[in-house]
């Protein structure tokens, strides 16, 4: 590649190394999934241990796949994909050293601290004040070498994969302050500065945000980067990406209150969320007809390519989610869908098909190019392919028939309006679909350890290849 | 100036899609979140609805530490299946003093906010140690570490509830100080069933 000055480098080492942090806390989070998966159809096999109890390790697997998943592979994608579309190195790369391995230390420790049973009691921000502050802090550092290395770029525009990143780091910042308000009592237990029906629209703000900027716009962030690169073709309309993403942007924000439907906060916020949700379906389809159109013209590819498999399949199930999500948030069907497992499907319809998905996808492209060598075995990648879709169709599969007959018989009055059915029965009435969903988990996670197994043999014995920034008056990204 | 010329400005100027981005997300938040948290009537306590005593708060947080809200909802909406499975559905002034609130997203198990009284403390007390010796088909955890640790180890009740006052809640400095003698020789799993045990509709709506 050609050499503009004094031998620039983009910094990729710090993006391997994410790359390797996010497969590892893949693992630990899809078993730690697979053992409370075990727990509701085995309920004896914590045997009587504290740390293996499901409400502590349940809050781990959330946590893992989250944050340390899926955060350190937007933040590996990010710095990787940032320096490219920008043609300059990295902004203060030693700060880039210490964002990855701080979060890598607050991650662990977090799990650790919610294995010892310090947990704030909000979804997805169980975490405590201490490592509240700790977040807080890697954040900025992520802002500074993000924001930073786009304040130098040499190309002009702004690349749209970077607005979707940008968004990831603006908006869960947003969300994270203001959420995380406590007073400090010991150094495991705040209380929420937050009470009762104010505290529950906060957390959904930012619960429902979360799953917004995080794992749709960082994600996002992600397929317009790799999708493009790998289809080799542009994005299909950049008018189109445009408006999606503000219209995204805009109305997600909205949409949290949805999760408290029929609950005891105003009817006027309810009906809000609902309507903000329906609306959402819009930028959301805008993208995956953007993706796939992309894709149009390169199908070809789809043949012989795992990783634009994995992302193609992304798209499909983003669609899936994206439409489902709207539908669950209609009042008259969330009267059914509410507290029961098909939320929990339709979670991992978006975690196992969309974001799982498509970080495969990123990583079977990203590896090769990291280290310099092909894929180890594109057979076992294919292989892969196929565990990862049968796993998340029986997980979803498993969870709509769970959910529905959930809902529908928690509802069930008789002829003399008395309830139809015990709790208990009804819950005695899931094990099958408990066991199936089980057997979903190991078969999604047998095709993570084939990837990892993959992965490794792909870069064993080799180091990170340097790559320069393009010369100046190529053109694009 | 049009939509997308506009966007150009932005994606020429890192500083100016910064603020674009925190303005266009701020918006909902601001006329959505805002006034809710502004809106007092939301965290008024209800009629009957009293600040959780020593024993009662360390039970709570006793129920937030082992993640029971992982599994059971504190929220009967205002179905009629709901209510003839619980009792009332629950108001927004019941959780005045819930920081933070434990409504819940899934019922793997029934709902709780009106657990309380249904059981005797006895039950409530064997089926957290051990579900299965009471309900045989059940998939909850058993929780034996409860009975064998003192309900308030650390010591922090006074601090916990110092800290609430600072919040807000009506604890007198009496009530502060009478608080370790209320939860001296009790054990975490006799906190936790005074919890539950308080989890029922105020007063006011049971009677007809």
């Amino acid at each position: 590649m050609a050499d503009r000055t004094s031998g620039e480098r983009y910094h990729d080492r710090v993006a391997s190394w994410l790359t390797a942090f996010a497969m590892a806390w893949s693992i630990v989070g899809m078993l730690a999934g697979v053992y409370v998966a075990a727990e509701l159809v085995w309920p004896t096999i914590d045997f009587g241990r504290e740390w293996l109890s499901y409400g502590r390790l349940r809050t781990l697997h959330t946590n893992a796949v989250i944050f340390g998943f899926g955060v350190s592979a937007l933040m590996g994608t990010a710095f990787y994909s940032v320096q490219r579309t920008c043609h300059v190195p990295l902004f203060a790369p030693r700060l880039a050293w210490f964002c990855a391995l701080a979060w890598q230390v607050g991650v662990l420790a977090g799990g650790i601290s919610l294995l010892a049973g310090w947990n704030g009691g909000k979804e997805y921000a169980e975490l405590e004040w201490p490592f509240d502050i700790a977040i807080t802090v890697v954040w900025v550092c992520f802002a500074i070498v993000f924001f930073g290395t786009i304040a130098r770029r040499r190309i002009k525009p702004i690349y749209v994969s970077n607005w979707f990143y940008g968004g990831l780091i603006i908006v869960i910042a947003m969300l994270h302050l203001v959420n995380s308000l406590a007073i400090p009592v010991t150094l495991s237990k705040s209380y929420s500065l937050f009470a009762g029906a104010q505290d529950a629209i906060v957390q959904w703000w930012y619960g429902h945000n979360a799953v917004g900027f995080l794992l749709t716009g960082g994600f996002l962030g992600m397929l317009y980067y790799f999708l493009p690169k790998h289809a080799g073709r542009p994005i299909w309309s950049y008018r189109l990406s445009i408006v999606a993403f503000w219209a995204f942007t805009y109305s997600y924000i909205w949409a949290g209150p949805h999760h408290l439907h029929y609950n005891a906060v105003p009817e006027w916020v309810q009906s809000l969320g609902m309507v903000m949700s329906l609306v959402l379906l819009a930028p959301s389809w805008a993208t995956m007809v953007n993706g796939v159109m992309t894709v149009a013209g390169a199908w070809q590819k789809l043949r012989t390519d795992p990783a634009l498999k994995f992302i193609v399949l992304s798209l499909a199930f983003y669609g899936l989610a994206t439409f489902e999500g709207p539908m669950m948030s209609i009042k008259s069907v969330n009267v059914v869908s509410h507290f029961t497992d098909w939320t929990i499907g339709h979670v991992h319809s978006g975690a196992l098909g969309w974001n799982a998905m498509i970080t495969f996808g990123a990583f079977y492209f990203l590896v090769p190019r990291l280290v310099g060598a092909s894929l180890y075995s594109v057979r076992l990648a294919n292989i892969h392919f196929w565990l990862a879709l049968a796993g998340t169709m029986l997980y979803v599969l498993a969870m709509w028939g769970a959910g529905v007959s959930q809902g529908l018989l928690w509802l069930s009055l008789d002829e003399i309006g008395e309830l139809s059915f015990s709790f208990k029965d009804i819950m005695a009435s899931m094990a099958p679909y408990y066991a199936l969903r089980l057997v979903a988990g190991i078969i999604f996670l047998a095709g993570a350890l084939l990837m990892a197994f993959n992965l490794a043999m792909t870069g064993k014995g080799r180091r990170t290849v340097a790559a320069s920034p393009p010369a100046v008056g190529v053109e694009g990204p | 100036m049009n939509a997308v010329d506009l966007h150009r400005k932005l994606e020429r100027n890192s500083g100016l899609l910064i603020f674009g981005i925190l303005f266009v997300s701020a918006i909902g938040g601001l006329v959505q979140v805002l006034p809710s948290v502004l809106q007092d009537d939301l965290v008024t306590p209800g009629p009957g609805t009293q600040p959780y005593g020593p024993v009662q708060l360390a039970g709570r947080d006793l129920y937030i530490r082992e993640g029971c809200s992982t599994c059971h909802s504190q929220q009967v909406r205002p179905l009629l299946a709901e209510v003839k499975r619980y009792g009332p559905y629950s108001k927004a002034g019941e959780s005045a003093y819930d920081r933070p609130f434990l409504w819940g997203s899934k019922r793997t198990g029934p709902d709780l906010h009106r657990i309380g009284g249904k059981y005797t403390d006895v039950w409530q007390r064997m089926h957290l140690l051990d579900p299965r010796s009471v309900v045989p088909d059940s998939i909850m955890p058993g929780y034996p570490w409860l009975a064998e640790r003192a309900a308030d180890a650390d010591g922090s009740i006074q601090s916990k509830m110092r800290a609430l006052r600072r919040l807000g809640h009506p604890y007198t400095d009496a009530d502060i100080e009478a608080a370790p003698a209320a939860l001296a020789g009790l054990k975490e799993v006799d906190a936790l069933v005074a919890y539950l045990q308080a989890l029922r509709a105020p007063p006011a709506e049971i009677t007809p």
